[in-house]
């Protein structure tokens, strides 16, 4: 290109970006003023309730309260029961995702047959209505009918259990669902990491000698490092905000055992009534959970650094 | 590279074994829908039932408003996803094409919906919608599903903008092609199969939904299938695994179909907007 269009090219650009940026606003409308209404507005409007003692179904005017629901908050020993579960259950969760979907990921990464079933297996818990993953997994846990309890018969592994209703199990069982729930997902993003990871690169490390443990350690995951964090971050906080799973496997029985905080809020705002006072717990989650990734991501960024 | 033989075989053990944690909660599902209840009540249950009935399918239609609710459900998903894709496509075009405030403020709210959370948005969604008589009306629960199937409609949209090359527009500009006239002559076309995707999976997504739903819709004639399902349970306790299970596995059908068409392209259209963002 000749200086002369370039520069004649360069100024039909900016003409186009003025008259473009009128043209973008009326682009852009109909979507942005949903995502006002129904998105931005009930966020800024939530945080506020947060600050008054509105109720449902309640004739007098909704006062400002200040910082009392937060007080109340503080005090509340279920909710931080709740919330403890929640944590456990976020973590729980999300660990042996991680641990599982890598290596899935690592082993559909390698030339085996099959891998194509894998893949295909894959659609049903990412495509699934999460309502029917709850139902289908009682159906498994189920202590008469169910497939679980009959497998740990047959092989001679003791008497069947209510795993859902026994306080001892009732977590650990829903954090499985939850586990095989999100697999998939994960699987998907790390493997797309895994598949940018320099072919060469590893060779010259096996041509090296370098085993397995060391080529993964020094070729495959620094390659993958950030997906795995986004992808591990942004699963704690999915897992962490969950509802439809828990709620149909368990209400959050047995007595609590797996009230996972929006479960809590749920019944706080929609049984009892109590809109400030959920809203105020869905502050808190949300602080909190900022805080927790916070440290989490700083951490992991540095510690890449040493490595 | 060469894998060497016990290795390669513990590969394959442990394929076999996610195959087998991946696909055998599913394969009970259908084992308990086709059982009579005779085989459902016994202590010791098959995997393959010995008489298998189409008898569960009948019986969950009659046990509840499972037709009324499959509509509603086909409603409000094929809506939201329509609408979503019509509204999305333009402000994708525009976060794609300029880099301007309006549209890093639109891929900043497109990161941080991922991480919204429910408990906050729920309340004065419900309280904004009752303003509006929008409460247990289906038009109301569509509204809410267009705003939440739009962050990932945009980020695969995106993506799809970005790979139709700029030069092709310029080019129509150059033969005299007004600006609206390149978008929908030029550019709608090649986005076509993107669009197809994006739609498909927002209509997934509000196919599946339960939460926003379950607060929304009051009355068992207006609730969708997710709602209705869990009806199910709460109703009937233990006594009906049959018939659950049988509604359970038709409200998966249209999901995973549409998945299967689409699996290629969603995480294609993932991995673009991870990549360029």
């Amino acid at each position: 290109m000749t200086l002369a269009t370039a520069t004649k090219r360069s100024a039909k650009q900016q003409r186009a970006r003025r008259t473009g940026d009128h043209a973008a606003w009326f682009l852009v409308l109909p979507a942005l003023i949903p995502i006002l209404v129904l998105s931005v507005g009930p966020l800024l409007y939530g945080i506020a309730l947060s600050f008054t003692d509105a109720q449902s179904g309640r004739t007098a005017a909704t006062q400002w309260v200040g910082g009392l629901n937060f007080q109340d908050l503080l005090q509340d020993t279920l909710f931080w029961d709740s919330f403890r579960i929640g944590l456990l259950w976020a973590v729980g969760v999300t660990v042996p995702q991680f641990f599982l979907a890598l290596g899935l990921a690592l082993l559909l990464n390698q030339n085996l047959r099959f891998r194509w079933l894998a893949r295909a297996l894959a659609i049903i818990p990412w495509a699934m209505p999460e309502v029917v993953v709850g139902i289908m997994w009682r159906l498994v846990y189920h202590p008469d009918a169910g497939v679980l309890n009959e497998t740990l018969a047959n092989l001679g592994l003791g008497e069947g259990r209510d795993w859902l209703t026994g306080t001892a199990t009732a977590l650990f069982a829903v954090i499985v669902v939850g586990v095989w729930a999100g697999m998939p997902q994960t699987t998907v993003a790390l493997l797309a990491g895994l598949q940018n990871t320099p072919r060469e690169l590893h060779e010259a490390a096996a041509m090296d000698g370098a085993g397995a443990w060391r080529r993964f350690r020094t070729v495959t995951w620094p390659a993958i490092k950030p997906v795995a964090l986004s992808i591990t971050a942004l699963n704690f906080i999915w897992n962490f905000n969950s509802f439809a799973l828990v709620y149909v496997l368990t209400q959050g029985g047995p007595g609590g055992r797996t009230r996972l905080p929006m479960l809590f809020a749920y019944e706080e705002a929609f049984r009892y009534g109590q809109f400030g006072y959920a809203a105020a717990m869905g502050c808190v989650m949300v602080a909190v959970i900022s805080v927790i990734l916070a440290f989490y991501l700083v951490g992991r960024l540095k510690g890449g650094d040493e490595s | 590279m060469r894998t060497s033989k016990p290795a390669r075989a513990a590969q394959y053990v442990a394929l076999a074994a996610y195959l087998v944690f991946l696909a055998f909660p599913f394969a009970w599902l259908i084992s308990t829908a086709f059982k009579p209840a005779k085989e459902l009540g016994s202590l010791d249950p098959t995997w393959i039932p010995h008489n298998p009935t189409l008898q569960n399918f009948t019986q969950a239609f009659d046990e509840q408003p499972l037709l009324q609710a499959m509509t509603n459900s086909l409603l409000v998903a094929v809506s939201a996803a329509l609408v979503a894709v019509v509204i999305a496509t333009p402000m994708a075009y525009v976060m794609a094409r300029h880099r301007n405030r309006l549209a890093r403020a639109a891929t900043g709210w497109v990161v941080i919906s991922q991480a919204f959370p429910f408990v906050l948005i729920i309340i004065p969604l419900f309280l904004i919608l009752k303003n509006l008589h929008l409460i247990n009306s289906l038009i109301g629960l569509i509204m809410v599903y267009v705003v939440w199937a739009l962050p990932f409609a945009l980020w695969m949209l995106v993506g799809y903008v970005r790979a139709v090359p700029p030069e092709l527009e310029e080019a129509a500009a150059v033969d005299g092609a007004g600006k609206l006239r390149t978008l929908v002559s030029v550019t709608a076309p090649l986005l076509t199969p993107g669009i197809v995707a994006t739609a498909m999976f927002a209509f997934i997504t509000a196919w599946n939904e339960f939460f926003f739903a379950l607060v929304l819709l009051k009355t068992p004639e207006k609730q969708t299938l997710p709602v209705i399902l869990n009806r199910f349970i709460g109703t009937e306790g233990v006594a009906d695994l049959g018939p659950l299970a049988a509604a359970a596995f038709l409200a998966t059908i249209p999901s995973l179909v549409i998945f299967a068409l689409i699996q290629k392209r969603i995480t294609g259209g993932m991995l673009a907007g991870a990549v360029k963002h």
